[in-house]
C-alpha cells in the first residue's frame, strides 16, 4: 500500500516550517511520532515569541505606556482569535490558563466547589487522561460527591448503554475527552453532550487531543466548558484555554486571588472583575499567549480539513503496516480514531521497544500515557504510542516498521 | 554516542528471556514490593535468611528487559552473601549504573558489569536499580512473610 500526501498539502514544503524536523538524532534523521505528547513548533511561532520579547515586552492591563498598551492589545487580540477559532459567541468566554490541566482544575474548584454537594455524582469515562479524572476525584473528596466512569469496550469505544444507565437524578457533571490520548478514539461528544444537557448536567469537553486534528465549534458541540493546550497545537508550552459558557462563568467564584482579577480591594474584602479577568489572577503568560495566537494562525493557514485528512491517511497506513507484523497487538481499535496508534509487542516491554526505536531516530511514547485506568482495562502495564501530525510522512512510518523489525530480532 | 548494544548486552537479553529465581517463595522470611510509578514497573523480592546470610532470594513482577535482567542477576549474585556484603555490592552497582564507579573497580562486580552501559542512558538507571532498592527494603524493614 502506498499513500500520497493529500493534494492540498505540500508536506515537503511545510516540513521546512519546522526547524527541529531537519535534525539528526543519534546520527539518524529525526522521525518525530510523539505529537500527542507535544507537537513541534513552526518558525512563525518561535519567531512570534522571540519578537515579543525583543520588541514588545511589557506587562499588560496596567501600564499607560506605549509598550504596555501594545502588549495588551496583542494579548487581547489573541483572545478574540481563540474565540473565532472555537466559534465562541464572545471573547469574554475565553480564559487563558497554563494548559488543559489547569483549565479542568479551574472548573472543578470554581464551579465544582460552589455547585456540587455531598451525594452528587460526577460522570467521567474510563478513557480519561488523569487531568480529566484526578481534579474530579479531588472535588469529590472535598464535597462528598462520587465519581462514576462510563466503561469502554474491547475496541476502546464508550459503552453508550452504560452511559444511559449511569445518568441519575444525582448526576451533576459530564466531563469527557473529545479524543482519547491513549487510544485515539474520537468520542461522539456532540450527542453525549446533548443527552447530558437534557438531564440538566453541566458538560466539560477535554479537547487537548482534538483541537490539533479537527475543527471545533463550541456552539455546535453545545458544551458548557471546553479545554485545550497550546503546545499540542503547535504553540508554546505553558498556555492553554478554557472556553466557558458566559452564563456559567458569570456565576462562578474566583479560584485564585491576586492582581488583575479584582474590581476593588480593601483590607477587609474585595470584589471581583467579570470573566474572563476574574479567572486570570496575576501576570498572565503573555509571550505564550502571543505564541499561541501565531500557532492558531498557522493552523488556519494550513487548514484543519487538509490536516485532518492527511493525518487520517497516515493513521490508516500505519495501522495497516503495524497490523501486518507478527506479535503485535493494537490497543484501541475504535471505528473513529484520530492520529494515535497504541500497541504492544508481545514479550517485549514498551520501554525496550521505545529504546530500540530511539536508536533509529524514532521518537515514540512508551508508558501509561497518564491514563492508568485505560492500561488496567486492557491488561497491560504500558503501551507504545506512535502519534501523528500532518508533517509526518509514510516514509517515516516505514522507518518505524523497520525499527519494530529490529525489536523483534533483538528480543527474539 | 551511546550505543544500543552497550545497553542491551547479550547477558542482559538472555536473563530477560530466562530470568533466574523467578518464582514466589512460600517459605520466605521477608519480602518487599517495588514500584516505579513513572513506567509502571513492579516487582516483589523474597528473601530467606540463615543467620546473617541471604540463603535464598527470588523475585517476580513485570518490567522492562533492564529491570528484569537486573533482578535476575541480583538474585544470583547475592545468594550466599551476608547482608553487609549485599549492601556493599548494591553500593558499587549503583555507582556503576550512575557512571561514578572508577573503571578499575568494575571487575569487582563480576557479571553485574554488563550493566555499565546503563550509565549512558540516565532514564534507565531506575530500571536497573529497582530490584536492588526492593531487596534493601526487604532486608531493612521487609514484611515478614513467615513466623
Amino acid at each position: 500500500m502506498t499513500v500520497t500526501a493529500a493534494p492540498e498539502l505540500d508536506v515537503e514544503q511545510l516540513r521546512k516550517d519546522f526547524p527541529i524536523l531537519s535534525q539528526r538524532i543519534r546520527g539518524k534523521p529525526l522521525v518525530y511520532l510523539d505529537n500527542a505528547a507535544t507537537s513541534q513548533k513552526p518558525r512563525s511561532v518561535i519567531d512570534a515569541v522571540g519578537r515579543f520579547y525583543a520588541t514588545e515586552n511589557a506587562n499588560i492591563h496596567r501600564g499607560v505606556h506605549f509598550l504596555s498598551e501594545r502588549a495588551t492589545l496583542a494579548y487581547e487580540a489573541v483572545r478574540a482569535g481563540v474565540a473565532r477559532f472555537l466559534n465562541a459567541s464572545s471573547s469574554d468566554e475565553i480564559v487563558f490558563t497554563s494548559g488543559t490541566t489547569e483549565a479542568v482544575n479551574l472548573v472543578a474548584q470554581s464551579w465544582g466547589r460552589s455547585a456540587v454537594r455531598a451525594g452528587d455524582e460526577l460522570l467521567v469515562t474510563a478513557m480519561e487522561h488523569h487531568s480529566n479524572l484526578v481534579p474530579w476525584q479531588l472535588l469529590a473528596a472535598q464535597t462528598g460527591a462520587v465519581v462514576r466512569a462510563v466503561p469502554i469496550s474491547d475496541a476502546g469505544e464508550l459503552d453508550l448503554d452504560a452511559f444511559d444507565r449511569l445518568l441519575t437524578d444525582r448526576t451533576r457533571l459530564l466531563a469527557i475527552a473529545h479524543v482519547s490520548n491513549a487510544l485515539g478514539t474520537v468520542n461522539p461528544v456532540r450527542a453525549l453532550v446533548a443527552h447530558a444537557r437534557q438531564h440538566g448536567l453541566v458538560t466539560l469537553v477535554d479537547g487537548a487531543q482534538s483541537v490539533p486534528h479537527l475543527a471545533v465549534d463550541v456552539q455546535e458541540l453545545n458544551c458548557d466548558f471546553f479545554a485545550f493546550s497550546g503546545h499540542k497545537v503547535y504553540g508554546p508550552t505553558g498556555v492553554g484555554v478554557l472556553y466557558g459558557r458566559a452564563a456559567l462563568l458569570e456565576r462562578m467564584p474566583p479560584w485564585q486571588g491576586g492582581g488583575d482579577m479584582i474590581e476593588a480591594v480593601t483590607l477587609e474584602a474585595s470584589t471581583f472583575a467579570p470573566p474572563p479577568a476574574r479567572f486570570e489572577a496575576g501576570t498572565p503568560k503573555i509571550a505564550q499567549v502571543i505564541g499561541l495566537g501565531a500557532a492558531l494562525d498557522y493552523v488556519a493557514a494550513v487548514g484543519l480539513a487538509p490536516i485532518g485528512a492527511r493525518e487520517d491517511e497516515l493513521l490508516a497506513y500505519a495501522t495497516d503496516r503495524v497490523s501486518g507484523l507478527d506479535g503485535i497487538r493494537l490497543v484501541g481499535t475504535a471505528r473513529h480514531k484520530a492520529a494515535v496508534l497504541s500497541f504492544v509487542v508481545e514479550g517485549v516491554h514498551p520501554h525496550d521497544v521505545a529504546a530500540v526505536l530511539d536508536d533509529e531516530g524514532v521518537a515514540v511514547r512508551a508508558g501509561h500515557h497518564c491514563a492508568q485506568p485505560v492500561m488496567s482495562r486492557f491488561g497491560v502495564p504500558a503501551t507504545v504510542r506512535a502519534s501523528f501530525a500532518f508533517y509526518n510522512t509514510p516514509e517515516e512510518i516505514d522507518v518505524l516498521i523497520r525499527g519494530l523489525g529490529r525489536v523483534r530480532t533483538l528480543f527474539a | 554516542m551511546p550505543s544500543l548494544s552497550e545497553l542491551y548486552q547479550n547477558v542482559i537479553l538472555e536473563h530477560n528471556r530466562s530470568p533466574r529465581n523467578f518464582r514466589p517463595m512460600p517459605n520466605a522470611d521477608r519480602h518487599a514490593d517495588g514500584h516505579n510509578p513513572l513506567c509502571g514497573d513492579q516487582l516483589t523480592v523474597w528473601v530467606r535468611m540463615d543467620g546473617g546470610v541471604l540463603e535464598d532470594v527470588s523475585f517476580q513482577g513485570s518490567g522492562c528487559a533492564i529491570s528484569r535482567a537486573s533482578a535476575s542477576l541480583m538474585t544470583s549474585m547475592v545468594k550466599g552473601k551476608t547482608r553487609e556484603e549485599a549492601t556493599r555490592l548494591f553500593e558499587r552497582f549503583h555507582r556503576l549504573v550512575t557512571g561514578t564507579l572508577p573503571p578499575d573497580q568494575a571487575e569487582t562486580l563480576g557479571k553485574l558489569a554488563v550493566f555499565s552501559g546503563v550509565s549512558q542512558f540516565p532514564i534507565r538507571v531506575k530500571c536497573a536499580s529497582l530490584s536492588w532498592h526492593t531487596l534493601r527494603a526487604a532486608l531493612d524493614e521487609g514484611i515478614k512473610t513467615t513466623t
